[in-house]
């Protein structure tokens, strides 16, 4: 009689347990969670206000660069694109790409030193330099909201799956593949803090932990530091190709730059 | 010139007391941490932030190094009379930066 | 030996800090003492606003709000904060008047680890209040080595 009970209590308890899982998941919806979504309700706060978003003071400063004219040629970015950028909606949610000539992807930094070197005739800024990550800032700010669309190049594919194979390939004295954490064990906590799907939805992020501005590649280099594995140079193709599939794994996620993270 | 955001009302009724909101670039060096060569980073923050109102002080505040970089200040002030707020930030290495906002009041 | 100054001189030792002096509990009551004198705060009136537990001690919102009609006959003076855990025990210091109009305001701090706060108002009057929050500060799981 007790084990008839207990047997009706256990379906029971399932039972609930499933249909409320159902009705908390987005049904049918898109699951996937932005980085936005794991933090705490302080930061969320911090981003979502511009005055407050340390974050804004370099898209700030991002703009007054956009307008400021450089190397030999004297020019402006403002001079080609337009003194209010909008021609720069969307621009962001569209990279890396292979750039016009070229033939590999180049991310949105790597971009705009191409710009500066081709028609500015100015020295490229180094990676992670403050002037840069703020124009960065200024271009990718302009896609705020929209949605990430990576471009459809055929010639992206090999790029890409090089990316997704990094992504998949355990490295370092953890042993540790990227798919790890952020596939298998994301919105589990990890020192106290949820794993984060790990989707670059608001690059270049302001980080609490760098108290400014940084771009994908440094944080992707965090992570390798993380799982303790050699850091790649700074140059290396890896990042790009890793940072194409990421963005492909993001498709359709909104934009939020400048990001807060912890 | 640092950059520098502020959010405070163009205008207000009077008698309101309306919320001024500040923000900084700044690295708020603490002087407490050591650089990549073993040696401390020297103590670069911002000591001190005022806020005036057509020339009355409406906020002092004295900054240490534990304020987080990029400072962020809120606070609140009765509006009385059409006029300028002006923000001043003073701190180490000769570091000065203003920022002037114009709020009528009716 | 004596069994107390033994355990007095192993305590001493281990708590020897290895970098810079950090602020204690003692560091803190100093601090406080330097600014409100002999004075003893009451508890209340003054609320500090912090996360309880922050992802990254480098950024911590933190309001504090002091109960006060803000009138040239009865309003807050100043409001101090201090650590008991940083390197020194000052966060920072605020001067008021009747002109606020209310007695609130925010900033962001860095705490160097879980630790206890202490926010002290002095009103017109000459009296103190205090209010104190606990935070815990988690760090992130993959973070930079210096670069």
């Amino acid at each position: 009689m007790t084990r008839q009970f207990l047997v009706i209590g256990l379906g029971l308890v399932f039972a609930t347990s499933y249909a409320v899982a159902q009705v908390g998941s987005q049904s049918g919806a898109d699951k996937r969670r932005s980085g936005y979504q794991d933090m705490s309700e302080a930061l969320q706060k911090m981003q979502d206000d511009d005055t407050a978003n340390p974050g804004m003071l370099f898209v700030q400063l991002g703009g007054q660069l956009w307008a400021k004219a450089a190397g030999v040629s004297n020019k402006s970015c403002a001079d080609c694109h337009g003194v209010d950028a909008t021609t720069m909606k969307g621009t962001a949610t569209r990279y890396p790409a292979i750039p016009q000539g070229g033939d590999r992807p180049v991310d949105l930094e790597g971009r705009i030193n191409l710009c500066r070197m081709e028609h500015q005739k100015a020295e490229p800024l180094p990676p992670e330099n403050r002037d840069l990550l703020a124009l960065a800032a200024f271009v990718a700010h302009q896609s705020r909201g929209l949605p990430i669309a990576p471009p459809d190049d055929p010639r992206l594919e090999a790029f890409r799956a090089q990316g997704a194979e990094i992504y998949r390939r355990r490295q370092g004295q953890l042993n540790l593949s990227c798919a790890i954490c952020h596939d298998d064990n994301a919105g589990k906590k990890l020192a106290g803090i949820a794993i984060p799907e790990a989707h670059p939805t608001g690059y270049p992020i302001y980080r609490l932990e760098w108290q400014a501005l940084g771009s994908l590649k440094r944080r992707l280099r965090n992570c390798l530091v993380g799982i303790r594995a050699a850091a790649w140079p700074l140059d290396s193709p890896e990042y790009t190709a890793l940072e194409l599939y990421l963005m492909e794994r993001a498709k359709g996620l909104k934009l939020e730059t400048p990001a807060v993270r912890p | 010139m640092s950059n520098i955001l502020v959010n405070a009302p163009k205008t207000a009724k009077r008698g309101d007391v309306v919320e001024i909101k500040a923000l900084i670039m700044h690295p708020m060096e603490t002087g407490f941490r050591p650089g990549p060569n073993g040696r401390i980073i020297p103590r670069n923050i911002i000591e001190r932030f005022t806020a005036t109102w057509n020339g009355a002080e409406i906020f002092a505040m004295d900054m240490s190094p534990a304020i987080a970089a990029n400072p962020f200040v809120s606070f609140f002030a009765r509006a009385n009379d059409s006029g300028t707020v002006v923000l001043r930030w003073t701190g180490d290495e000769g570091f000065a930066a203003e920022h002037r906002v114009d709020i009528a009041v009716e | 030996m004596d069994r107390r100054l033994f355990l007095a001189g192993t305590a001493a030792i281990v708590v020897l800090p290895l970098g810079p002096a950090a602020a204690t509990p003692d560091a803190m009551a100093e601090a406080i003492k330097k600014v409100i004198g002999n004075a003893t705060p009451t508890e209340g009136r003054i609320k500090l606003d912090v996360p309880p537990l922050v992802e990254n001690g480098s950024t911590v919102s933190l309001t504090v709000s002091v109960e006060s009609p803000m009138t040239e006959a009865d309003h807050v003076k100043a409001i101090h904060v201090f650590n008991e855990k940083n390197p020194q025990p000052n966060v920072f210091s605020v001067r008021l008047g009747p002109r606020n109009g209310k007695a609130i305001m925010g900033t962001r701090i860095k705490l160097g680890d879980s630790q206890r706060i202490v926010a002290i108002a002095e009103t017109s009057d000459g009296k103190f209040w205090s209010a104190g929050a606990d935070v815990i500060v988690t760090l992130a799981a993959c973070l930079e080595e210096s670069p």
